[in-house]
């Protein structure tokens, strides 16, 4: 069974829904703290929503430097599947793993309600079998994805916009609500998955993303 | 001693809190407003020390700003002598 490690920072609040997500799934949740320096032997990494640090400085900015996160970008360098959400993504693109970086909302107002996307660009460990679009929440208040004009043009040529809004809620640029990195293996989206994982809490749109992870894609024979 | 950083918005990237500012002085009949961006003002004490300077950009790169829509100017204490 896969192991997959799940990280806390201090401000996470997404955490336990996605260890939730994960044993939904098929395989083993890790809790992880962030003050750890050694993820374990685990087959992939995610880095759930919430508010590290209080989102001082710039949401992501401190939690960075997290103890683990050095772990993680090598874990990552050597292949290893890589997931942020939310807050998550927001790290990782404050830490130069994932490009551009997330922004104010255009509208200026905290954003909580259900968006629909679609899912492209090149394959991913999260997004194998995954069809679209995908109805799955937002939450968030710097969610405005921007990156400067050669970086756009790199991500968009190299097929690395995974998640797009169907409708825009928050200004991000050409749409976009999820990347990856160059390689494929780290992925970082706004929306949040692990929160429509049954239905009996508003949907299952986003349990594709874990399943993919399992080996289990939803579109295959199980 | 004290040393001071700007962090800035680079041109180009959307500012809707500065827009909204804006908006703010102008309903105050303000009229002569036209533009406003937010950035941050950090007061460092420090330690001088001959690297001062390198070190500080150090920290405007890794931490204080980023650099992907942010620029940082330092203003730097007049040595004394």
């Amino acid at each position: 069974m896969s192991r997959v490690a799940v990280l806390t920072f201090p401000g996470s609040n997404c955490d336990a829904d996605l260890r939730h997500a994960v044993a939904l799934a098929g395989m083993e949740p890790v809790a992880v703290w962030h003050k750890e320096r050694d993820l374990g032997k685990v087959d992939a990494v995610l880095l759930p929503g919430g508010f590290s640090y209080g989102d001082y400085l710039r949401c992501g900015a401190i939690a960075r430097f997290s103890p683990i996160m050095e772990a993680v970008r090598a874990f990552a360098g050597a292949g290893g599947p890589v997931l942020g959400i939310c807050n998550g993504f927001q790290i990782l693109t404050e830490c130069g793993l994932l490009p551009g970086v997330l922004l104010r909302n255009r509208g200026l107002k905290f954003l909580c309600q259900d968006v629909e996307l679609t899912v492209e660009g090149r394959a991913t460990p999260f997004t194998r079998g995954v069809g679209g679009p995908l109805r799955l929440p937002i939450a968030h208040m710097e969610g405005s994805w921007f990156a400067d004009a050669e970086t756009l043009a790199r991500v968009e040529g190299e097929g690395q916009v995974i998640f797009r809004y169907c409708q825009n809620p928050n200004g991000a640029l050409n749409d976009v609500a999820g990347v990856s990195n160059a390689a494929g293996n780290v992925v970082g989206l706004m929306p949040h998955p692990e929160r429509y994982v049954e239905a009996a809490v508003g949907g299952t749109d986003g349990l594709g993303v874990f399943l993919s992870l399992a080996g289990r894609p939803a579109g295959g024979a199980a | 001693m004290q040393v001071r950083v700007y962090v800035t918005l680079k041109p180009g990237v959307l500012d809707p809190a500065g827009k909204a500012v804006q908006g703010g002085l102008q309903s105050l009949g303000y009229d002569e407003v036209q533009g406003v961006r937010i950035g941050r003002f950090f007061e460092l004490e420090v330690e001088d020390r001959p690297d001062m300077k390198e070190r500080v950009e150090a920290m405007c790169r890794t931490l204080l700003a980023n650099t992907v829509i942010e620029k940082f100017r330092i203003e730097l204490p007049e040595r004394a002598g």
